[in-house]
């Protein structure tokens, strides 16, 4: 609760220190204050007792509306963990717009608390402010280059495809609340235990998960994806590609957990369903791309569906989403910081932009080729294990066809992450070499270093969620 | 110490090779390729001591893997061959002025690093990430430091990384299930599954995907020939003196023990398409007028014959297999160094274009020829000791597979003996060829050195390998 109230806080200070005339210390205090936060959250954790039990333990607040427990908690360090690099690429990236600077750091600020709210809601009214607040601050951010038309038309189709989306989900809550008399979560379980249902409560689920899924990109609500991706900033872009994607996954699994505790055999079809439609046509779609942003866009399409299997097992793979999307998430905000700086002041962000970086810049093509290798599965980096802990759940529950679709995408996937990685390596620059900003080396090489070392020790990841 | 310590010397060894920049970068990586030889001398001197020299730490409590590393004479021989032959392959570098060449000897130490992993990793998980780990310094040694058009080289290099990296991602798969029935990773727990009919025959063809393409066996060898040609000399080296060893010593420590019946059944299936692969690239080799491929193809026929000897299933044939790893592992470094110095000093990989070089370089032509007549497995030479075990297990097993596969030793003189006449012999016809340096020349006696003397005297190597082997084949023939 604490935490919320703090990343709220922290952004409207931000808000404030415009007015003062203190934009030099925006983004340090930010980062600072950041910091604080996620202390504050390990803190709650420890308070808890958390670090040393083995069971699940929770603690309330206002009525039920905020619960913390080692879920929420370990989901919200990663968000915050990932707002702290996106916010230290801000300033570097909005340079030719300083007087906005304090706008999309506290838009950031405010898109997190939404991220928070989604992960350790008790109360439906609550995750729906959650994914409200979110959605809003990710409309803003697409559309915040005025001037130019893709970003418009970025913004535009976001908003419509996500207020529609919104709608729908809204629409899944009133028919859950009509099925049950209540918007709180426990009381919700406690009438699927009794397991006298209306139909509607059913159709309400599937509101739900057709409103979330559209939120993840996965296939069939993906069509959106490309588009925003494409037309959003760049920074913008991987912010709806690592937090806004996380924290939409962690907010589906943890609805769906709670809610539709006793999972029917026709819902795990559906999502089998999407999960190999997503892996299967994001990756075959992500071949044929030129464009970089539109080329993990689709990428991302597939590891929403390699992460939707953890619905196969939920009580036991809670620990294997946070360790997928931690992993997915750093990868791809080190892939962004790279991409953000190669295409800065370019026209477009095709691949062949990228070519020669091995020469011109060893070190970002470095972190670019290790993120890729990452989001790829290959060992040591731990995208590998993500994929590894994924299967070993879902072989042992005895989805043999759906680990054979996994492994056929990871091998179709190589096909165009290499397609960069080629592009650095072996062809020559066309431009001239620029140098690089120092945030965003320190956030590519942080964020690399970080995906890393949970390679090496996956425990210390796994083993937060209880 | 203990054998995790050759892999931390040769991991230290490729960042400081990469930290002391290019003009040390390659006297840094032959002092630290030195280093981890000696210190598996080391090893396997207190190994042969009785002492305990395997390494084991809790690495991911669920799902359980732990890192584990297992000295016996299967994975220490191994190791052996790829700490001995790394500070030569680094040796045949030194004559090339290679761009960024702190990242290349990084990447060869690297490689080392991985692959001495894969030999020595007793949990199938660590394996498996071993397994992967020496793709990657292969796949940018290969890309960058190649020759030839880049874009060919590009697609050549591409397809050899998706090809492998597919049939690895099913051996991924079968480890995984393994898992499922027996709770950890540890190769003995594996051994000990009790597996139905279609599980084990498709775990053991899981399995063989992974290593068909990577030693290559027809038909998933098109990667092979091209990747041998285009990658830097060392690159090659690495890939057919070591890497497709890998897979060849994963077939005796983890296929045949964990799929014993499926072995047993279908043994003659795969004995007849390794030997088929023993013909095809004799036959090959025949029509090649390119130097490179000549020994890519002559390569692909001499590791479709230890393929064949390993799943023969006896203790002749599984010996022999480990000693002609060794050996064909010498001996295709040293032809293929031979092979870069013409090309360096000719400026041509084409045959027809070489000759006249005996009457230039007399020496050269003396230490290429024991090198062929090893490869050729005349007997004294390393080689013969290996590819007599091998023939004998196939005669074992039939004695037309023996007779098919013995095919390769006359049509390999055949091929061999003719592209030495045509690279070496004949007048110099304007050309101009200097004669070994002292590096080079010292390169080339420490390989043949290494040849001659087993040829002479296996029995260390033979008493060394044995025990293991027996091991292992109580696994696969429970009944023997």
């Amino acid at each position: 609760m604490n935490t919320l109230i703090a990343i709220a806080g922290l952004g409207i200070v931000c808000l404030i220190a415009e007015i003062f005339n203190l934009r030099k210390a925006i983004v340090p205090v930010t980062i600072i204050g950041l910091m604080a936060i996620l202390g504050l959250t390990v803190n709650d954790y420890f308070g808890l007792g958390l670090d040393s039990a083995n069971t699940e333990r929770t603690e309330a607040f206002y009525n039920n509306m905020i619960v913390n427990n080692s879920y929420a908690m370990a989901f919200t360090g990663l968000f915050i963990v990932l707002t702290i690099f996106l916010v230290a690429l801000t300033p570097e990236f909005h340079k030719n717009h300083k007087a906005k600077l304090s706008d999309f750091v506290a838009i950031k600020l405010f898109l997190l608390a939404g991220a928070v709210a989604m992960v350790s809601f008790g109360n439906l009214a609550m995750f729906f402010l959650g994914i409200e607040v979110l959605s809003i601050a990710l409309y803003v951010l697409a559309a915040s280059e005025p001037k130019n038309i893709k970003s418009n038309e970025a913004g535009m189709k976001y908003f419509l495809m996500g207020a529609f989306a919104s709608g729908i989900l809204l629409f899944g809550i009133a028919l859950i609340y009509g099925a049950t008399g209540s918007f709180d979560n426990t009381a919700i379980y406690a009438a699927v235990l009794t397991g006298n249902l209306p139909g509607w409560f059913f159709m309400g689920i599937v509101m739900l998960s057709i409103g979330l899924l559209f939120k993840i990109a996965a296939v069939p609500f993906h069509f959106w994806a490309p588009d925003v991706y494409q037309g959003s900033p760049a920074l913008t872009t991987a912010t709806m590609s690592t937090l806004a994607k996380v924290a939409a996954m962690a907010a589906f699994f943890k609805l769906m957990s709670n809610l539709n505790h006793t999972v029917p055999g026709a819902y795990i079809t559906i999502i089998i369903i999407v999960s190999i439609l997503s892996m299967t046509v994001g990756n075959l779609m992500a071949l044929k791309q030129d464009s970089v942003k539109r080329m993990l866009a689709f990428s991302g399409i597939s590891h929403a569906g390699f992460m939707l299997m953890v619905f196969l097992n939920p009580m036991v793979m809670k620990g294997v989403l946070l360790y997928y999307a931690a992993a997915y998430a750093l990868a791809g905000i080190a892939a962004f910081a790279v991409i953000l700086y190669v295409t800065s002041g370019k026209e477009n962000e095709d691949v062949y932009q990228f070519n020669g970086l091995g020469k011109t810049n060893p070190l970002m093509a470095a972190v670019l080729t290790c993120s890729l290798l990452s989001m790829a599965g290959i060992p040591i980096f731990s995208g590998f294990f993500g994929k590894f802990f994924l299967f070993e759940n879902v072989l042992e529950n005895g989805f043999v066809y759906v680990v054979i679709a996994g492994v056929i995408n990871s091998i179709i996937s190589v096909g165009y992450y290499f397609k960069l990685i080629l592009a650095m390596y072996n062809k020559d620059a066309t431009g001239e070499a620029v140098k690089v900003p120092v945030s965003y080396s320190i956030v590519a090489v942080a964020a690399i270093l970080l995906n890393l070392a949970i390679g090496l020790y996956p425990d210390a990841v796994l083993h937060l969620i209880k | 110490m203990d054998v995790s310590f050759i892999l931390i010397t040769l991991l230290f060894g490729a960042a400081a090779t990469y930290f002391v920049g290019d003009k040390w970068a390659s006297r840094a990586a032959l002092i630290f390729s030195t280093a981890a030889f000696a210190a598996t001398l080391y090893v396997i001197y207190r190994y042969n001591l009785g002492e305990g020299v395997s390494y084991a730490h809790k690495w991911i409590s669920n799902p359980r893997v732990i890192l584990g590393f297992q000295a016996d004479g299967m994975s220490l021989s191994m190791v052996l061959l790829t700490t001995a032959l790394t500070p030569i392959i680094v040796l045949t570098s030194f004559g090339n002025l290679f761009p960024k060449s702190r990242a290349f000897y990084a990447l060869i130490l690297f490689m080392a690093f991985a692959m001495a992993g894969t030999f020595l990793a007793v949990d199938g998980m660590v394996y498996y990430i071993f397994w992967e780990l020496s793709l990657i310094p292969i796949y940018f040694i290969a890309l960058r430091w190649g020759s030839g058009d880049a874009e060919t080289r590009k697609k050549d290099v591409v397809k050899f990384f998706i090809y492998t990296f597919a049939g690895s991602l099913f051996m991924l798969v079968a480890f995984i299930y393994l898992y499922t029935k027996a709770g950890d990773f540890l190769d003995i727990h594996l051994y000990n599954i009790q597996l139905s009919k279609t599980e084990e025959l498709l775990i053991f063809l899981c399995f063989f995907l992974a290593y068909a393409i990577k030693i290559p066996v027809i038909p998933f060898h098109t990667w092979q020939a091209n990747v041998y040609q285009k990658a830097p000399a060392a690159g090659t080296m690495l890939l057919s003196g070591i890497m497709l060893k890998m897979a060849l010593y994963s077939i005796v420590r983890w296929q045949l023990p964990i799929a014993p019946n499926a072995a047993n059944e279908y043994k003659y299936f795969f004995i007849a398409l390794c030997v088929a692969g023993v013909i095809y690239g004799s036959v090959l080799a025949l029509k090649q007028t390119n130097l490179k491929k000549l020994l890519a193809y002559s390569s692909l026929a001499h590791v479709g014959l230890i393929a064949a000897g390993a799943y023969t299933l006896t203790l002749d044939g599984l010996r022999g297999a480990f000693l002609q790893m060794i050996a064909h592992g010498f001996v295709v470094v040293g032809l293929f160094y031979a092979a870069e110095i013409i090309s360096r000093r000719y400026g041509t990989e084409e045959i027809s274009e070489m000759g006249g070089i005996r009457i230039q370089a007399a020496k050269f032509a003396s230490m290429f020829m024991i090198l062929v007549m090893a490869s050729v497995a005349l007997p004294t030479t390393f080689n013969f000791i290996g590819e007599f075990e091998l023939l004998y297990s196939l005669a074992q097993a039939n004695i037309w597979l023996a007779v098919l596969g013995g095919t390769t030793i006359i049509l390999g003189a055949f091929y061999m003996l003719r592209m030495f006449q045509q690279v070496m012999l004949g007048d110099k016809g304007g050309k101009v060829f200097a004669d070994v340096t002292f590096g080079e020349g010292f390169t080339f006696i420490i390989i043949i050195a290494i040849l001659i003397f087993f040829g002479l005297y296996p029995k260390p190597i033979i008493d060394f390998l044995t025990p293991a082997l027996q091991k292992v084949l109580l696994n696969i023939n429970p009944i023997n």
